[in-house]
């Protein structure tokens, strides 16, 4: 048996080969060491899969999202600027990423400065691997039976109108799905979005990612799926603070689905 | 015959019509003290979203009780207009109940129906002051509504049920006067909600009788006139402004930040990419971001022009759940307010936009725009698709590109996306390092 390839785009120019997709990894899935373990999770179903793939490894930079919705264009267009560069550079077609901030940037943004890409978030990629028979799934694993919760993010929800996808890979799963009140279009944010993962919060009764934890957790699910870094962190953070982290876990889908492989 | 009824009837319905124009005029100035922006894009598009929105009521439907009722009103509103058309027609040529005659057994259907909403409109109105008053449902009685925007409310819903009730002592006083065979009036076949109040005027003169028809008469014709003034001066101004504020809606998707083409020259120049429009000078840019009214485009404005105050924005707003200072709505209520001060400043010669005063300052706060988390909670919530979430990330452009002023967690923030291109401090090289081992590990 071989081992799991993770190849960079300048390494597939060099041999002559261009992939199907780009893998953007962004900056949590490359440097927040529990969002690390997704992109490995997502990269090991991309190759049991056989899809052709690369990463841009160091040559990837931020999108520059927070900056924009911090305020500060300039930096973001510093940075998206040089990423179309890049992309263009690889006649990049078709982007896949784990992160809604990255996606919605990479998607909405970036064509206004010449950046025109198809652009997939994770959730739909996986759902539609699962639809067209490629991920035969298993049964959930551990999680067989068990509730589970998804907690939208705004970035895939509110934003872009994805609510399905997510929600088709669960339930592939055969889990249980039990919805939080506030869910689709009426989901609560996390408290990360805007630039807020990069600040303390302002004054206020308790923080957000507390209340939606406790949203979460009246569900009685026995884990909390996301699909966005911010989230996860988010999520993870409230859980600890009601000390229910032995009681209930928080994990990607990319990881569900790993799980349910038995690729991690 | 006596004309001066129809001479009066001409002259304040002129006076109306005057005094409409005038606050029509102030309002339209003040909203095109906003920054020019063309949006009419998708035309069919658009149509279809003011068609479904405003028209159809489609977001109201949100929250089922509140939805019911407010489409109550709204019929009310605009099938009982249709009788001020034929009270504009008998004031003018002095008749009464000009219809009647013509349209026979339908006249009286047509005004069954009137009656059967007016009640309706009263029942409602009653149901939405006591949810403002005694049950106090927490998104109406927010700190943002103290004094002139509590009262406005409570205002449009008292007027409301006075008119209707004008509309029912009219019918019953007429039907009355009809039935006594009183020259002009004309009996219609039997009326159910207006009969059922007859009682209270049996036993009155034929001339007491007539002065209550006529008092409630005018006082409807007049009474609506007024409304339609007082309207320019409320929130109540949605009633006419939720129409051309959802034409004009944002069809992008939410997630997308409107770019700035005047900083993508700079930025193309600075990383040597030659720019589209060739060897063209870099315009002046006047201001990155909002600072003020006229800074923000006129669909902000107008945007806060057709807000009602209902506060659902506010009630879905993750920070405000949370207890922080931001309301999407105050961001809405400021901004209307500012231009309001700032058309005033004008007209009376004084000193508008130059008068030391700001929207970002004295009337938002830095503390207010920084608690926002982006996540469209505000914009999906809204009736009306207004947008508050623009006003807040151009006033943040603003505060960061003009004032260097950003919370110093995000000064930090930027400086490492400058020198390490990802918000937190990791070296640029350490990037790829999540690969390796992956790379050692064989695959299963
Ligand atoms: S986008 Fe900002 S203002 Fe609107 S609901 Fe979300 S946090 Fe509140
Ligand atoms: S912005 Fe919209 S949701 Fe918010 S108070 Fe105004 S009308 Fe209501």
């Amino acid at each position: 048996m071989s081992n799991y390839k993770v190849p960079t785009m300048a390494e597939m120019a060099a041999s002559g080969e261009s992939p199907e997709i780009l893998f953007w990894v962004g900056c949590a899935g490359s440097f927040d060491d529990r969002y690390k373990a997704v992109t490995q999770a997502f990269v090991k179903i991309l190759n049991k899969v056989g899809v052709s793939f690369a990463v841009l490894g160091p040559e990837e930079t931020c999108t520059g999202d927070p900056a924009r919705r911090a305020g500060n264009e300039f930096l973001f267009q510093m940075q998206a600027v040089a990423n179309i560069q890049v992309m263009n550079g690889y006649n990049v077609k078709k982007v896949v990423t784990a992160c809604p901030h990255c996606f919605n940037t990479i998607k909405n943004e970036y064509p206004a400065l010449g950046g025109e890409y198809e652009v997939i978030h994770h959730s739909q990629f996986l759902q539609s691997l699962i639809n067209e028979g490629k991920i035969v799934l298993k049964g959930g694993g551990d999680f067989k039976g068990k509730k589970i919760t998804f907690h939208d993010s705004c970035y895939l929800g509110r934003a872009n109108n994805v609510y399905e996808a997510p929600r088709e890979v669960i339930k592939a799963l055969d889990i249980e799905l039990v919805e939080m009140k506030r869910c689709r279009t009426k989901g609560l944010c996390c408290g990360a979005g805007g630039a807020q993962m990069f600040k303390e919060p302002e004054e206020g009764k308790k923080d957000i990612n507390i209340e939606r934890t406790e949203e979460a957790l009246k569900t009685g699910a026995s884990a909390i799926a996301v699909g966005c870094p911010f989230c996860l962190t988010m999520m993870s953070d409230g859980v600890k603070n009601k000390e229910k982290e032995n009681e209930v876990k928080v994990f990607d889908l990319a990881e569900l689905i790993a799980k349910d492989q038995g690729l991690s | 015959m006596n004309i001066l009824p129809q001479v009066v009837f001409i002259l304040v319905f002129a006076a109306a019509g005057y005094l409409l124009y005038k606050r029509i005029s102030f309002l339209k100035r003040n909203i095109l003290l906003g920054k020019s922006e063309t949006r009419n894009d998708q035309s069919s598009e658009r149509w279809k979203t003011m068609a479904l929105v405003a028209f159809g009521q489609q977001k109201m439907f949100k929250r089922v009780l509140p939805a019911f009722l407010h489409l109550l009103v709204y019929v009310g509103f605009i099938v009982i207009n249709l009788e001020v058309a034929e009270f504009i027609i008998d004031g003018i040529f002095g008749q009464h109940r000009i219809f009647a005659p013509l349209l026979g057994g339908a006249y009286t259907f047509a005004m069954n129906f009137f009656e059967l909403l007016a009640v309706g409109v009263m029942a409602s109105c009653l149901v939405f002051l006591i949810r403002r008053n005694i049950t106090k449902v927490p998104r109406l009685v927010m700190p943002e509504l103290k004094g002139w925007p509590a009262l406005d409310a409570n205002l449009i819903l008292v007027i409301e049920i006075i008119l209707m009730a004008a509309i029912l002592t009219m019918n019953a006083t007429d039907q009355l006067l009809a039935e006594r065979g009183t020259e002009h009036y004309i009996a219609l076949g039997p009326l159910f909600f207006s009969g059922l109040i007859k009682p209270l005027f049996m036993n009155m003169g034929e001339g007491t009788l007539t002065f209550v028809e006529r008092f409630a008469w005018w006082f409807h014709i007049i009474g609506i006139l007024g409304f339609a003034i007082y309207v320019t001066y409320s929130k109540h101004l949605h009633i006419f402004l939720a129409f051309p504020n959802t034409w004009y809606s944002n069809l992008k998707p939410k997630g997308e930040i409107a770019n700035m083409p005047e900083v993508t020259n700079e930025v193309n120049m600075m990383l040597g990419i030659p720019t589209e429009g060739g060897s063209e000078a870099p315009t002046e840019i006047a201001r990155f971001g909002a600072k003020d009214i006229n800074d923000l485009s006129w669909i902000n404005v107008m945007n806060a022009y057709s807000c009602t105050e209902c506060g659902r924005c506010t009630s879905e707003c993750p920070a405000n759940i949370t207890g922080k200072k931001l309301s999407p709505r105050k961001i809405m209520m400021d901004v209307r307010d500012r231009a309001e001060e700032v058309g005033k400043s004008i007209d009376a010669g004084g000193k508008g936009l130059e008068d030391g005063k700001s929207l970002l300052g004295d009337y938002i706060s830095k503390e207010e725009i920084n608690a926002c988390t982006s996540c469209n909670a505000c914009v999906e919530a809204c009736p009306v698709n207004i947008d508050p979430l623009s006003i807040i990330l151009q006033m943040r452009r603003y505060v960061a590109m003009e004032e260097s002023g950003s919370p110093a967690q995000w000064n930090a923030m930027f400086q490492n996306m400058e020198t390490s291109f990802s918000p937190w401090k990791f070296p640029p090289s350490d990037r790829f390092n999540w690969a390796e081992s992956v790379k050692d590990e064989e695959m299963k």
